[in-house]
């Protein structure tokens, strides 16, 4: 048995269940999502075993990868800050707070810190406009809305998790 | 101010709790509907109510749900939750504080139609909703109010979530459809429409959450009840999204027909810093810019006056402009969404996005000329009534309304 099945072996029958019969490729992003919540971003193998249970080629997999935003195909910072600029949160300073965050972590937008802790990302609107600044984190599989945001607040936020992440690890070491 | 139908979690603590949502009448509704009347009543009630669909068309629910032929089966119904327009964030709320509301809704729609599996398809950014969303329909399951053969009748009915990953294009109702079918959400060409050859090619019906969430209080409350808010041709209420330039953005529900003026000024608290108020984008992005003269602030906002300014009411994401915003900034931010959203299908989008956002770039990094701005409606112009679906028509809206009426903005970009 491959991977995905291994880890979600009930799961992915379930999953299966929700499509008729003959329509096994809808399945298909589910099945991207399940393995970016396991592995942080989907590999070859995700690919390939996505392939066979929709019975699609992995090609065919490969470009919904391609196609659709929040889906990842390498690894990238452990906590995801995602960022709107878009019209109505760029009328309330989202430019101005972004560019500052960047500046703070020494990162450009869609980049990724040194520690490889943190990925800053611009991104389209995320139906948050009245709360602007705004961002979503994304840690693992956990998207939370943060709202009402200025760069000190969302500094503060970050250092926070940061060291509670990196404190996790020596106790496990 | 009005009652509260669709936000009414603002007065009810605790309505996303399935213990509260009975507790105050819900599913009272899905129950007398299952067992006491006709799926063609249903849709009938519908239609009498005049509701409009919510997500931006504005067309009319029970019309739409009539197309569906009787010798096809079987039928599906999919709810719209990929609400990703800039400037709206109504169906988030419900979502989050009345969800109950909605499944009802659904759960009704699906009745009429006969359809015994329908989808909910959340935009990606909402997965922690989905998931809450699951544990919901289990425990609605549970209860016996969603499954098979419900209240002892014949009629079975499941609901499947389904969780897109970001792609602004999936809220138009065929790139949905391929997006559930394991597809690039790229939108289908029409006829066949949906109704007739929709979701695994079987008549579909797609409708938004605040459509569907209507439902309940029209088939619950009656036709009269809910046609006395509103105007004749768009009856009920209509959650408002205001954002922008305004002291106090949020959601705002209100009878349809509530002008311009009221919303920003008695809702809203007026314009930040007590500036000057410079144009309104009544439908988010792909709106038009209605300059906000005493008359546009006087404009009912419903499905015939808006237009009527030379814009739509869309989803009704009012975006407010102050004096302190230049047009020119403003459409760089509009074209650059459309261009990162075209879906690539067709080329008048594909590339006349690329070529309005590197023309808007020139003309506001000063290295623009008088004649990038009549390239930049060239081009606008060459895109409109060419484009595959809406989202291409849409993004030239702010440009071409933009070029019309604050044409000094761009001007004073290019002078040196």
């Amino acid at each position: 048995m491959s991977a995905l099945k291994r880890s979600h072996e009930n799961e992915v029958e379930k999953l299966l269940a929700n499509y008729p019969p003959d329509r096994k490729r809808a399945a298909v992003m589910p099945l991207l999502h399940m393995a970016q919540q396991d592995g942080g971003y989907i590999t070859e193998a995700d690919l390939k075993e996505i392939a066979e249970i929709c019975e699609i080629s992995p090609t065919e997999v490969a470009s919904i990868l391609g196609y659709y935003t929040m889906f990842h195909d390498k690894p990238e910072g452990r906590i995801r800050l995602m960022v709107c600029t878009d019209v109505a949160c760029r009328l309330r300073g989202a430019r101005e707070y972004l560019a500052a965050l960047c500046n703070e972590l020494g990162v450009a937008p869609g980049g990724t810190t040194r520690d490889g802790m943190v990925t800053i990302e611009e991104v389209k609107c995320i139906a948050a406009c009245d709360h602007a600044p705004v961002f979503q984190s994304q840690i693992g599989d956990e998207i939370e809305y943060h709202e009402n945001q200025n760069p000190d607040r969302t500094l503060d936020w970050l250092k926070l998790m940061v060291s509670s992440m990196k404190s996790v690890e020596v106790k496990h070491e | 101010m009005s009652d509260l139908y669709l936000l009414r979690h603002r007065e009810i603590q605790g309505l996303n709790q399935l213990r509260t949502y009975t507790a105050n009448g819900g599913f009272e509704t899905w129950k007398k509907v299952v067992t006491t009347f006709k799926p063609e009543e249903v849709t009938q009630m519908v239609k009498d109510s005049g509701l409009r669909g919510r997500g931006g068309a504005g067309f009319p629910t029970g019309v739409k749900w009539s197309f569906l032929p009787n010798n096809i089966w079987p039928h599906y119904v999919v709810a719209n939750a990929d609400e990703s327009e800039p400037g709206t964030f109504k169906d988030r709320e419900i979502l989050e504080n009345n969800p109950y509301q909605f499944i009802e809704g659904l759960m009704i729609a699906c009745y009429a139609v006969q359809a015994h599996d329908a989808y909910v398809y959340f935009r990606g950014e909402f997965s922690q909703i989905a998931h809450k969303f699951e544990e919901r329909l289990q425990e609605l399951t549970a209860k016996g109010l969603l499954g098979e053969k419900l209240f002892h009748t014949d009629y079975s009915l499941h609901i499947h979530p389904h969780l897109g990953a970001g792609a602004y294009i999936c809220g138009e109702e065929t790139a949905l459809l391929e997006s559930i079918e394991g597809r690039l959400g790229q939108p289908r060409l029409r006829p066949p429409f949906p109704a007739v050859v929709g979701l695994f090619d079987k008549p579909t019906v797609i409708n938004n959450v605040e459509t569907l969430t209507n439902l309940p209080i029209i088939l619950g409350k009656g036709v009269q009840y809910f046609r006395s808010q509103g105007t004749e041709k768009s009856p009920g209420t209509k959650i408002f999204c205001l954002s922008g330039r305004v002291k106090n953005p949020g959601n705002y529900e209100l009878p349809l027909g509530t002008t311009f003026r009221e919303l920003i000024y008695d809702c809203g608290g007026g314009i930040l810093n007590d500036a000057k108020i410079k144009a309104i984008m009544p439908a988010g992005a792909s709106s038009s810019l209605i300059p906000a003269t005493d008359a546009a602030l006087d404009t009912p906002m419903d499905y015939e006056s808006v237009p009527a300014l030379g814009a739509q009411l869309g989803s009704a994401s009012v975006i407010i402009l102050d004096e302190t915003v230049n047009i020119s900034d403003l459409v760089e931010s509009t074209v650059h969404f459309f261009k990162h959203e075209s879906c690539g299908k067709c080329t008048p989008c594909r590339e006349g996005t690329y070529w309005m956002a590197r023309i808007i770039e020139r003309i506001n990094h000063g290295k623009g000329s008088k004649e990038d701005i009549e390239l930049l409606k060239t081009v606008a112009g060459q895109m409109q009534n060419k484009c595959f679906c809406a989202l291409g028509e849409f993004s030239i809206s702010a440009v071409q309304s933009g070029l019309q009426h604050f044409r000094a903005d761009f001007e004073a970009r290019v002078e040196r």
